[in-house]
C-alpha cells in the first residue's frame, strides 16, 4: 500500500517530494549566501523540550543551523551489560525504566521473546490484559506528549489538560498493578494478578474523558493557527530517509508508510480481535507526527474500549516451572510501543538468565535522523521538531 | 497455579497444532531461495524457523556488498538495528562470585548461536522489507585478530550511530565510518564494556546482595538442621 498508487496520493506524495526540494534548497543557499562568522549554540542537557538529559550542539550561520548533533549518555545505565546478570524474570524490573512513561509497554516484547523461546503462550484472557495494559500505557504516554506540545510553542494550558487526564490512566494502570510507573506486572506465562473488581466499568468512565481530552486538544492546539504556522512544512522527513533512519512508530507513519506493528505482525496479543485504523500522514513534517499521534491516542481509547467489551474468561497465569530456564534459542520479538518500534534480540543458553540482549529502543532510532534533520533550519525549529520527533531520554541511552 | 511436574522438564502449553505437524513457511523459504541466487558464494549460511524468522550469515568481506544487495533487490529498505554479539562466555559467570574466595575457573569456549560462527564477535543486523513487513537477520563473522568490519552507513544512513556505539561497547572497528567517537562513555574511557571478559565492577567490589539474602527452599535438609540447632541453642 504505498502512497503513490491512487491520483490523490500521488498528488500529495509530490508536495512531500516538493517540501524535500525546499529543505534541500535552503541547505544549499547556505552555503552561497554571505557567510557570517559561524557561532556554536548550546542547547541542554537540561532544557524542558528534551524529556530529560539530552545536549544538542548546533552551529549557527546567522539564524540557521549549519550544523547540528546530539550528545547522548547523560543517562547510560547499561541496561544490556546488566540484563546478562539477571534472571529472566529479574529483566522486567530493569526494562521498566527504559521508555519511563509507557514502562508496561517495555515489558510486554521482552516477555513475548522468552516465552517464544520456551514456547509458552500466555492464557488467552492475560493476552487481552496484556493489550489493555498496552494501551494504557500509550494513551499515558502519549497524552503527556500531545500536553507537552503546547509547551513547546509557548501555549501553558494544554500540559494542564494532559497532567489532569494522564492522572485518570495512571490511577487505572496502578489500581491493576500497583505501580504507577513501574508496574513490574507482566510475568513469563501470563501476568501476576487478575483485573480488580470493578475496574473494566471505571476504564470505561476514563476512555471517555480521553477521548474529551483529545477533542480538547485538537480544537485548542491543533486547531490553533500559530501552532499551524510553527508546525506545517517544518522537519519534512521523506518517505526513504524514513526507513534508512529506521524511523518507526508515528514518525515512520506521518512520513506515508502504512505500518503498524500491532496490525502487520502475528504477535500473541489480542489486537487481531479488534478493529482499528491505522492512521498516515502524507506530510512528513512536525505538524503531521503530531496529528498522527492524537489520532493513535483516540484509536487507542476504542481498542481498549472493544477489549473491555470480549474480555475472556479464565485463567490469567500459564503453567510455567517456578525456576524458569530458557531453552538455548535465539529469539526478536518487536511491538508497537507508544515511542515506536521496541524490540529485544535474546540470546539464551539455556540458563537461567539471558546469555545477550539487544534492546532496539525506538527512540534511539528516531533521534539519530537529527543531524540530518536540522540542517538548514531556524533556531526556533529545533524545539518544535525536537518535540514532534517526541523521544525519552532513557529510551535513546538505555 | 504452579507447575506440578517433575523439576527439569519442559512444559509444552502451547497449542497442540504447533507440536502435531510441522509448519512450512513457504514465503520465508522462498525469500532465502532468492537471497541464496542473489548473494551467491557471499552466503554461508541460512536458517528458517517457520512463522518466526529468518537468520542469514555471509562473509565478511562482502558485508556492505550484501546488505547493500538485500536492500536493492530484495527491498529490505527499514534499518531497524546493527549490534554485535560476543559469543565467548564471561568467565565471571553471573557475577554471583563471592570476591572474598578464589575465583572458580569456568569454560570460555567460544559457542556461537544460529547459522554457526567461526569467531568470537559477530555481527547482527536486522532489515525489514516495508512493504512485505517480512524482516531478515544478518550475520557475518568480525575477524579475532582486526576486529574490524566495512562500515554500512553508505548503504543505511541510520547505522551511522549504531555502529558508533558498537565501537565503543564492543570494539569493533568499521572501516568507512566518518566519525567513530564515542556515544556514551566518556573519551578517555578504557576497555570496553559489552565484552563478555569485561567485568561489571558493581558485582566486583561487593557481593551481589542475593547470595546472602536467598532464603533456603522448604523442604531442603541444610535448612531444616540449622533451624533445629538453633531451637536448641534457645532452649
Amino acid at each position: 500500500m504505498t502512497i503513490l498508487n491512487d491520483p490523490v496520493s500521488a498528488k500529495l506524495g509530490n508536495r512531500q517530494q516538493l517540501s524535500y526540494i525546499a529543505s534541500q534548497a535552503a541547505d544549499a543557499r547556505l552555503n552561497v549566501e554571505l557567510e557570517t562568522e559561524g557561532m556554536t549554540l548550546n542547547i541542554g542537557p537540561q532544557h524542558p523540550a528534551t524529556h530529560g538529559t539530552l545536549r544538542i550542539i548546533a552551529r549557527l550561520d546567522g539564524e540557521q543551523v549549519v550544523w547540528a548533533e546530539p550528545s547522548c549518555g547523560y543517562m547510560h545505565r547499561g541496561y544490556e551489560k546488566l540484563t546478562e546478570v539477571r534472571t529472566f524474570p529479574q529483566v522486567t524490573s530493569l526494562i521498566n525504566r527504559i521508555d519511563w512513561l509507557g514502562s508496561f509497554a517495555n515489558e510486554v516484547p521482552f516477555i513475548l521473546a522468552a516465552e517464544k523461546l520456551m514456547n509458552v503462550e500466555a492464557p488467552p484472557r492475560a493476552q487481552w490484559i496484556r493489550t489493555i495494559l498496552f494501551e494504557l500505557s500509550r494513551i499515558a504516554n502519549v497524552s503527556l506528549f500531545l500536553g507537552d506540545l503546547g509547551v513547546q510553542m509557548g501555549a501553558i494550558t494544554p500540559v494542564f489538560l494532559a497532567f489532569r487526564d494522564r492522572e485518570y490512566v495512571l490511577n487505572l494502570i496502578e489500581s491493576a498493578t500497583g505501580g504507577r510507573f513501574h508496574p513490574n506486572f507482566d510475568r513469563i506465562g501470563g501476568l501476576k494478578d487478575d483485573l480488580p473488581a470493578g475496574w473494566i466499568d471505571e476504564t470505561k468512565v476514563v476512555m471517555k474523558k480521553l477521548r474529551n481530552f483529545c477533542d480538547e486538544i485538537e480544537t485548542l492546539l491543533f486547531g490553533n493557527e500559530i501552532f499551524q504556522s510553527r508546525t506545517r512544512g517544518i522537519g519534512v522527513i521523506p518517505r526513504d530517509v524514513a526507513l534508512q533512519y529506521g524511523l518507526s512508530g508515528a514518525n515512520l507513519r506521518a512520513s506515508g508508510v502504512d505500518w503498524d506493528l500491532r496490525r502487520d505482525q502475528t504477535i500473541p496479543l489480542a489486537y487481531d480481535k479488534v478493529d482499528f485504523k491505522v492512521w498516515t500522514h502524507p506530510d512528513g513534517d512536525s505538524f503531521a507526527r503530531c496529528w498522527i499521534r492524537l489520532q493513535e491516542t483516540r484509536e487507542a481509547t476504542k481498542i481498549v474500549d472493544q477489549l473491555l467489551d470480549g474480555i475472556p474468561s479464565g485463567p490469567v497465569m500459564a503453567k510455567v516451572p517456578k525456576i524458569i530456564k530458557v531453552p538455548e534459542g535465539e529469539a526478536w520479538v518487536s511491538t508497537e510501543n507508544p515511542l515506536g518500534e521496541m524490540g529485544y534480540y535474546v540470546v539464551s543458553r539455556g540458563d537461567l538468565g539471558p546469555f545477550r540482549v539487544k534492546i532496539r529502543s525506538a527512540s534511539f532510532n528516531n533521534i539519530s535522523i537529527t543531524p540530518w534533520l536540522l540542517r538548514g533550519v531556524y533556531v526556533p525549529d529545533i524545539i518544535t521538531i525536537l518535540a514532534s520527533l517526541y523521544f525519552i531520554l532513557g529510551d535513546i541511552d538505555r | 497455579m504452579h507447575l506440578q511436574k517433575p523439576k527439569g522438564e519442559v512444559n509444552q502449553l502451547s497449542s497442540p497444532a504447533e507440536t502435531a505437524a510441522p509448519i512450512v513457511d513457504t514465503a520465508r523459504d522462498a525469500m532465502v531461495a532468492a537471497i541464496r541466487t542473489t548473494l551467491g558464494a557471499a552466503v554461508v549460511d541460512t536458517l528458517v524457523k517457520p512463522g518466526d524468522d529468518i537468520w542469514v550469515r555471509v562473509m565478511t568481506e562482502s558485508w556492505c556488498a550484501s546488505i547493500q544487495a538485500l536492500k536493492e533487490a530484495h527491498a529490505f529498505d527499514y534499518f531497524c538495528f546493527l549490534s554485535a554479539i560476543d559469543w565467548m562466555p564471561s568467565p565471571y559467570g553471573r557475577g554471583e562470585d563471592d570476591p572474598s574466595e578464589p575465583a572458580p575457573v569456568r569454560d570460555t569456549a567460544i559457542r556461537p548461536g544460529y547459522t554457526g560462527g567461526d569467531t568470537r564477535m559477530q555481527m547482527l543486523v536486522r532489515l525489514v522489507n516495508s512493504v512485505t513487513h517480512l524482516g531478515i537477520n544478518i550475520k557475518a563473522d568480525v575477524p579475532n585478530d582486526s576486529f574490524t568490519i566495512d562500515s554500512i552507513c553508505t548503504v543505511f544512513a541510520g547505522a551511522n550511530w549504531h555502529e558508533r556505539e558498537a565501537h565503543e561497547m564492543f570494539g569493533i572497528g568499521f572501516a568507512g565510518h566518518p566519525d567513530l567517537r564515542n556515544m556514551y562513555l566518556p573519551v578517555d574511557f578504557e576497555g570496553y564494556p559489552m565484552r563478555k571478559d569485561f567485568p561489571l565492577l558493581a558485582r566486583m567490589v561487593k557481593p551481589w546482595p542475593g547470595i546472602v539474602d536467598v532464603e533456603p527452599l522448604p523442604g531442603s535438609g541444610a535448612d531444616e538442621e540449622k533451624d533445629g540447632s538453633s531451637e536448641e541453642g534457645a532452649s
